[in-house]
This record gives C-alpha cells, sequence and structure tokens, in this order.
C-alpha cells in the first residue's frame, strides 16, 4: 500500500475499534449495575396513584419541556433537541453505519439518501456549536460546566464533524481524513462509560423514578 | 477530615440509593433547573440552580458509589468533603430552598432535585450545620408538643371557644371514632377558627371524630431540618395516639410539610404501614361533597384566587380538590399564572419561614407572587396551608397589599347549607 495512513485506518477500525466497543459496553453495564444494585427502600405508605404506570409514562413525557421553557432557554432547549435528533439520524441512517451494525449484531434497517444526512450533520454541528456558546456565555451554565462537560460536548461533535469532511473529501488526504473519523468514534466510546455521556441510558432510570415517585402520591410528573 | 464533617459525610453516605445514583448519572449541567427555582428567578444569581445544593451528595456519591470516583480516591484524587465546604452549603441548601419540588417538574432527564435537597439536609443537619431557630423548634417540639413550645392549655382553650361558637360538644381523647383530627401549631394559635369550622362540617356531614390530648400537634420539623431521628420521634407520638384511640383515619391539617410528613415519610420512618389511613382535610372535604354530605349555600362574590401549597399540591398530589370545593363557594374565582402543579412557594415554605437569616431572600421571592396576585387583583386569597396563609398575611402586609388571606376550611363553613 502506497497511502502512508492507511496503517492509521487500519488500526483505529481495527484493534482499537474493537478495544472502544469493549470499554464501551462493559462500561455501560458496570454503570447501570453500579446504581441497581444500590435499590431503594420498600415504600410504606399507602399508594394513592400508580407509581409503575407513571414511572413508565414519565420516560416519554419528560421528553417534552413544559409551557414557557423554550421562551426562557431557547437555546439550550432549541439546540439540545436539534442536535439529538441530527446527531441521530446521521450515525443511525447513513447507510455505511448501518452495514456496520449489521456486521456486529446482525441487525439493519433502510438508510436514508446522502443529502439528508449531510443536512443533519451540519445543522447537528450548528447546534452543538450554540450549545458550547451557551455554556460559555450563560452565567448559569457556565458555572455548573466543567472541562469534562467541555470535552465531551467537543469530543461529540467531531465524528460529525470529521465525517462530514471524510465523506465529502472536503480537504486532507481522504484516507487519513477517514482515519481521524473513525478515531473520534473509538475515543467517544472510550469516554462515554465515564462521563455525562452516561445520560444517553440513565435518563430512562432517572425518569422512571420521578414519575414513580411523585405518581404513588398521585401527584403529577 | 472532621469529626462533624464525617458524621454529616457518614449521614450523607446513608441517602445514597438507586435513583440518586440515577439521577446524579443523567445531570448533564443543562441548568435549566435554574428557571424553575423561585430564588434564582428573584435573585437571578446563578449559585442558586438547583442542582448545585446537592454537590456534597453528588461528591459522596462520586467518591464511593462509582468505579471511576473509587479509582481516583485510592489515588488520592478524590474531591474530598471538608467543614468548609458544609459550611458554604448551609446557605444554598436552608436559606435559598422552600422545597418546593418545581425543578423536580422541569428536569429533561427526569432528576428528583427536591428529594435530593432533603437527603442533602440530613447531611448538613449531621455536621451540625441546620440554622439555630430550626434546631431550637427540634428542640421545643421533643420535649414538648409543638414547635412553638407548650400549645396543650392553648388547644384546651380553643376547643372551648369553639364548642362555645358553634353550640357543638368536641371531646377529646373519645375512643371508637372514625377520624381523629390533628392541627399545626399556627393553626392552634393564630388560626383556632378551623376547629370550629371542621365542627359545624363533620356535624352536618355525621363524621364522628376526635382530638388527642397528647398528639394535637402535626407538624414535623425533623423533615424540614433533615434529621430522620427527629421525624420519626414525632411521627411516632400521633402514630401511637392514633392507634392507642382505634381511630380509622387521620386528618391532617391544613399544613403542607406535616402533610408530606404523616402522609408519605411518616410510615417509612416508622419502618411499617400505619394501622390506619391518613387524610387530608380537603381531600375528605371533597369527598363529602362526593357524597353529597357537604351542601353549601350561597357564594362569596368577592374575586378570589388560590394558592396551591407545594407540598400539598406538586407534591402530594392534591390538585382538583381545592378548586371542586372553591367553585362551590365562589362565585368569581380567578386562578393567577402557573396555578397547580406549577405554582410558585409562597416563598417561606420548608423551614424558609423560621430561619431569620434568609429574610432578605425570601422578601425577594415573594416579589414574584406580588407581581402573580397584582396581575389577578383579587379581594382574597384562598389557600390550604396555615403556613402558607400566615406567610402571604405578613408579606402582603409588608408590601402594602390589601388582599384578604383565608383557610378552604373555614370557607366552606361559611357557606355551609343550614337547611337540614
Amino acid at each position: 500500500m502506497n497511502n502512508p495512513y492507511f496503517d492509521l485506518l487500519m488500526f483505529a477500525r481495527g484493534p482499537l475499534f474493537d478495544l472502544a466497543l469493549l470499554v464501551f459496553v462493559a462500561g455501560i453495564l458496570i454503570r447501570i449495575v453500579e446504581i441497581l444494585v444500590l435499590g431503594r427502600k420498600k415504600d410504606f405508605s399507602k399508594a394513592k396513584g400508580k407509581p409503575v404506570q407513571q414511572g413508565i409514562k414519565t420516560i416519554f413525557t419528560r421528553t417534552l419541556p413544559r409551557p414557557g421553557a423554550i421562551k426562557a432557554n431557547p437555546i439550550t432547549i432549541v439546540g439540545g433537541y436539534v442536535f439529538h435528533i441530527g446527531f441521530f439520524i446521521a450515525f443511525l441512517l447513513f447507510v455505511p453505519h448501518i452495514a456496520l451494525i449489521e456486521a456486529l449484531t446482525g441487525l439493519s434497517w433502510p438508510g436514508v439518501g446522502r443529502v439528508i444526512i449531510e443536512s443533519a450533520t451540519v445543522i447537528a454541528v450548528i447546534a452543538g456549536l450554540a450549545l458550547l456558546y451557551t455554556r460559555w456565555k450563560d452565567p448559569v451554565r457556565r458555572k455548573l460546566t466543567t472541562w469534562v462537560d467541555y470535552l465531551v460536548l467537543i469530543l461529540s461533535l467531531l465524528p460529525l464533524i470529521t465525517g462530514y469532511v471524510a465523506v465529502n473529501k472536503l480537504f486532507g488526504d481522504p484516507t487519513f481524513m477517514m482515519a481521524l473519523h473513525i478515531l473520534s468514534v473509538d475515543i467517544l466510546m472510550i469516554v462515554f462509560p465515564f462521563t455525562k455521556l452516561m445520560h444517553a441510558f440513565t435518563f430512562a432510570m432517572a425518569r422512571y423514578y420521578n414519575g414513580s415517585i411523585q405518581g404513588r402520591k398521585g401527584a403529577e410528573s | 477530615m472532621s469529626a462533624t464533617a464525617e458524621r454529616g459525610v457518614n449521614a450523607l453516605r446513608e441517602q445514597i440509593d438507586a435513583p440518586v445514583a440515577s439521577f446524579f448519572s443523567s445531570c448533564v449541567s443543562c441548568g435549566l433547573c435554574a428557571d424553575a427555582c423561585i430564588f434564582f428567578q428573584e435573585t437571578q444569581d446563578p449559585q442558586y440552580t438547583p442542582i448545585r445544593k446537592v454537590e456534597l451528595l453528588r461528591r459522596v456519591w462520586e467518591n464511593e458509589y462509582t468505579l471511576f470516583g473509587r479509582v481516583k480516591s485510592m489515588l488520592g484524587l478524590g474531591n474530598t468533603i471538608t467543614e468548609e465546604d458544609f459550611t458554604e452549603m448551609e446557605r444554598l441548601v436552608y436559606d435559598s430552598c422552600t422545597m418546593c419540588g418545581r425543578c423536580t417538574m422541569v428536569c429533561p432527564v427526569g432528576n428528583d432535585i427536591t428529594m435530593m435537597i432533603r437527603k442533602m439536609r440530613e447531611g448538613m443537619s449531621a455536621a451540625g450545620h441546620a440554622p439555630v431557630e430550626l434546631i431550637g423548634a427540634a428542640k421545643r417540639h421533643t420535649k414538648g408538643n409543638s414547635p412553638m413550645g407548650d400549645l396543650s392549655k392553648a388547644i384546651q382553650s380553643q376547643v372551648k371557644h369553639a364548642i362555645a361558637d358553634t353550640g357543638i360538644d368536641i371531646e377529646f381523647d373519645k375512643a371508637g371514632v372514625d377520624y381523629l383530627v390533628i392541627l399545626s401549631a399556627q393553626e392552634i394559635a393564630e388560626y383556632p377558627e378551623v376547629i370550629g369550622a371542621m365542627a359545624q362540617i363533620f356535624a352536618k356531614a355525621g363524621v364522628t371524630w376526635t382530638i388527642s390530648s397528647e398528639a394535637f400537634e402535626a407538624t414535623n420539623v425533623g423533615v424540614q431540618i433533615g434529621n430522620r431521628d427527629v421525624a420519626k420521634y414525632l411521627v411516632t407520638r400521633v402514630v401511637e395516639a392514633a392507634e392507642k384511640l382505634g381511630v380509622k383515619k387521620v386528618i391532617s391539617p391544613e399544613c403542607g410539610h406535616a402533610y408530606q410528613a404523616l402522609r408519605w415519610e411518616g410510615p417509612n420512618l416508622i419502618g411499617r404501614e400505619y394501622g390506619f389511613e391518613v387524610v387530608h382535610i380537603i381531600e375528605l372535604l371533597d369527598q363529602l361533597r362526593a357524597e353529597g354530605k357537604l351542601k353549601t349555600s350561597g357564594k362569596d362574590t368577592d374575586k378570589i384566587t388560590f394558592h396551591d401549597p407545594c407540598q400539598i399540591n406538586r407534591r402530594g398530589g392534591i390538585n382538583k380538590e381545592p378548586r371542586r370545593l372553591l367553585n362551590m363557594v365562589a362565585e368569581n374565582f380567578v386562578e393567577t399564572d402557573d396555578a397547580g402543579t406549577m405554582n410558585w412557594c409562597c416563598s417561606a415554605g420548608g423551614g424558609v419561614g423560621a430561619n431569620e437569616r434568609a429574610g432578605d431572600l425570601k422578601n425577594a421571592a415573594f416579589q414574584l407572587k406580588k407581581r402573580q396576585f397584582e396581575k389577578v387583583a383579587p379581594d382574597k386569597i384562598v389557600t390550604m396551608c396555615a403556613f402558607c396563609h400566615h406567610t402571604l398575611e405578613n408579606a402582603l402586609e409588608d408590601n402594602d397589599m390589601d388582599i384578604e388571606v383565608a383557610g378552604l376550611t373555614e370557607m366552606m363553613a361559611e357557606y355551609l347549607d343550614d337547611e337540614d
């Protein structure tokens, strides 16, 4: 092979990817088990509402903000939605990604065209940058944000940016760009279980507990 | 680590369970909880962002209940908690939080931040950082019979007054009745009319009831201060009195945190189910209404609005009941913005009202309620918590607002149908 970056690409998609996947899967499992083993004490109060049903319902209903919330925090809420939706379109509906997932799990589904993927990618990156901006500028978020929060947001944007550059051969060596894209994904997977990226899994647990606590009392959630 | 800080950390450690771990794992520091907080809204000071108020609980969780955190702690890189940390958190945990529960409703990942504040206070009080006024109230209540001191003579005399006013007999410690009425200290001291009001409504409805001379007071400073032992002791008093009298139900009074303490926390504090049911007075009145046992005649023509006590509505699930009752007796009932589940706190719940240091913050927080009331411009504000009643009355006066405040039970009794 003539391309000097070929080995890097092979490393990123080969041994490093396998290692990243292992850390990702094992890490998430450990984190979830670590939460569940803590358990919670039996509640002796006589339930007024339906804790289990409301807990499950809240996993879905909490997806929508309360009236007035968007007006108070437009960038965080609209940016949050757009970033998540764009990220998942680019991640889960791009045909080569589906092929990879099929190779790993045997599961597959139809993808969408390049125009949609690329639009979603660009919009998600813009939304991500807006989120970065409000983290930096808004006094509430600035005070809450740690360097890990900035790192995680940047690491989440890198696969989108590098993927777009590699696929469109915008600049640099295409093989090198593809290697960078896969490296960025490997890194994202490795840091995932150790950071707030875990919310992608634990949000369902948190919403369930919130709904079930309120539901027991017959209160809204 | 100092001995007191260690006690605090030990108490925090006991509070960590799967919900807490899932909440901290899910928080992405989006800051949306800030706008839900009355103290942030009125000061715009980022330190009042709710999730920041549970930082020490988060650190205990991270250091001791996550693999990564444990590794960091072993390498000496853990984020240890010092005496200064507890001191620094005091004003955030007690002065700028009424445990109103709005943050719990808006968190996009579903964190019950209010429940974690309750837990955080267990650590704070164990470390010796609870406000002195609350500690004083706890001492008075555990040694005597109310957070205001000895109210046993006061209750006897208020009941005598109620008997004289209504001509209805009220017997203390009467076994074999269906209901045990307990009151809040605020009602006994400041709003005793509620006793006569209940006597009249119950006489019409055929409800049999009594008051215990041993446990007639329902408040529980233990849940505000964050001390399970105090909370358990105070709940046990009511439970023992109710079980001794053999009543079927205990009526939780018009008091927010008393309902929270007796109805929801109590069984868990004593570690078993009660031998009776707990019903909030407004739930009971609404049930009597539904059964046709509570009938009213005439309506108040004043412009009336309703203030939802956080612990009874948002954190207690009693939302439609007071509105059904109020509509029976109010001709011109107008809601404020955000009324119901997302109502704003009176500004002094959760121990803030007793905490002198929090006075300025409390006044700042009330400005939000003030604007809401000004928009509706009611003649009268009705509520179902004696402490909200007390807070609103004083704050309205301080702000030169001439609006009457009334308890819902009294108001129902006022329009009770006299026909047989």
